[in-house]
């Protein structure tokens, strides 16, 4: 069963086409890359996926719901790590979490339990305590993974999660991202290629708010006849090879 | 349920910044202070009544809770501009939900904050009675004015102009043009005028009515600060409900 589909997906805005009638469809489980140069129009895709905008045109259809007739009934099931690490800055990590635990519904005993195990599998007892603003870039980006799964949700939102982490931090944070491959259904966006070929299922491109092409690396590297994946997004993108 | 989550979020986040409770409970104290030492020096014979407790006190309640647009202000644009925010609207949290969320906190904070300034003007010689009770209840309803420019201003600006806007500029206008640090009424003119078009000296007329037991005397005053408070936060929810289902959240 597909978990999403989308169906002739548009933003204009003051005549300005940010994405351009996306049509695509997501399996349950699976973990989707969406590329694209800045602007090529992944946040915008994500923000109308997520309910933050509203789409201009077309529609997209999340395990049933539709954004534009069920929003409140979308937001239940997904949830989002934005680009900017999100957190709230003077909550400590174990606030963080029960915060969003209780806004997604769980009663407070059942916040503590999943703060706790967020905690547990996102590596974060040593700081469970510490005020979120005090955390290194790289702990504050798995807290921010961990407050979007805190809700259990079926579709979870990632955009640019690994943005300025180091090598380690993003291996690290790569390992978790893994760990959920199959049970929940990932959107990622991000700029790091290696990042793709080595969590995705399947590899959407996107070009001036248009998906210019939809596959797995193997496939895409083959449709563009070179070696690499980031020949194949350069081509696709509408670079020079 | 959710409101009062994110209305405990939200006081957590003004109250664990020293500089705020600084500014929001210890500088109201300050200058009652400093303003109670300057009357104690003006000679009886002078019939200057400005710095009389009287005065100072509603003034300085009023005067404390315009920092509630600053804390309210500095709170929402940081929310927006670090997209703690855009994480919250993907949730299912709804606009009423949000705004009650900012509002709450605030409102405790006025009381609490009106509370301590009375309570310690009473040490400097203001009647400790029944009156102080409803003077500081209607301080936190005034409060609400406060907390509305915070919500409009947090939804439209970042941090560095919310900072400038609520914090320099509208808490400056407040003072100044409230009647507590100016005598308006020897100024007269324009200055006067401004003063009684714009809401922060009913405020303090209002405050002082009650401490007075004026009623009579308060309710026009009273009416003037709610009408530009109603004015306000529909604005504010406007705004922010345009950012929230919106194109520019």
């Amino acid at each position: 069963m597909n978990a999403i589909t989308i169906t002739n997906l548009s933003k204009k805005y003051d005549g300005l086409t940010a994405v351009d009638n996306l049509n695509l469809t997501i399996g349950q489980g699976e973990l989707f890359s969406l590329l694209g140069v800045n602007g090529a129009g992944k946040t915008t895709t994500i923000k109308m996926l997520s309910c933050l905008i509203k789409p201009t045109g077309g529609n997209a259809v999340l395990l049933g719901d539709s954004v534009k007739e069920h929003p409140q009934a979308v937001k239940g099931k997904i949830n989002i790590s934005p680009q900017e690490t999100a957190v709230a800055a003077n909550l400590s990590v174990t606030e963080n979490l029960e915060l969003i635990a209780g806004i997604y519904g769980q009663d407070s005993k059942r916040a503590t339990k999943s703060a706790d195990e967020m905690v547990s599998q996102f590596g974060l007892d040593r700081v469970q305590k510490k005020k979120a603003k005090q955390l290194s870039g790289g702990m504050q980006r798995r807290l921010s993974i961990a407050m979007a799964l805190i809700s259990n949700p079926q579709i979870l939102f990632l955009d640019e999660p690994t943005l300025g982490l180091d090598v380690l931090a993003r291996r690290e944070l790569w390992a978790s991202i893994e760990a959920l491959k199959g049970k929940v259904t990932i959107i990622l966006t991000t700029h790091y290629l290696e990042e793709v070929e080595a969590l995705s299922d399947r590899v959407g491109i996107m070009a001036n708010g248009k998906l210019t092409a939809v596959g797995t690396v193997a496939e895409l590297t083959k449709q563009t006849g070179t070696s690499k994946l980031e020949d194949a997004f350069v081509i696709l993108s509408g670079g020079a090879a | 349920m959710r409101i009062f989550l994110f209305a405990k979020r939200n006081a957590k986040e003004v109250l664990r910044d020293p500089i705020n409770l600084f500014f929001g409970l210890g500088f109201p104290l300050i200058l009652l202070v400093l303003l109670s030492i300057i009357n104690a020096s003006i000679p009886p014979e002078a019939h200057n009544t400005m710095f009389s407790i009287e005065n100072l006190a509603p003034g300085l309640a009023m005067f404390g809770t315009a920092f509630m647009a600053l804390f309210a202000g500095l709170l929402l644009s940081k929310d927006r501009t670090s997209s703690f925010l855009m994480r919250l609207f993907a949730s299912p949290m709804t606009s009423l939900d949000f705004i009650l969320g900012y509002t709450l906190p605030m409102l405790v904070m006025a009381f609490a904050q009106a509370t301590i300034t009375l309570l310690a003007s009473c040490i400097v010689g203001l009647e400790l009675n029944a009156n102080l009770l409803l003077a500081i209840v209607v301080t936190t309803l005034t409060s609400l004015l406060f907390v509305g420019f915070g919500l409009l201003f947090g939804s439209l600006l970042n941090e560095k102009a919310v900072s400038g806007i609520c914090g320099a500029l509208l808490t400056n206008v407040a003072a100044w043009l409230s009647g507590v640090f100016i005598p308006i009424d020897l100024i007269g003119g324009a200055f006067k005028k401004a003063a009684e078009i714009l809401p922060f000296y009913h405020s303090v007329q209002t405050i002082r009515a009650v401490l007075g037991g004026n009623f009579d005397e308060m309710l026009p005053h009273l009416i003037i600060v709610l009408g530009y408070t109603v004015v306000i936060f529909i604005l504010a929810i406007i705004v922010f409900h345009h950012k929230m289902s919106g194109d520019n959240a």
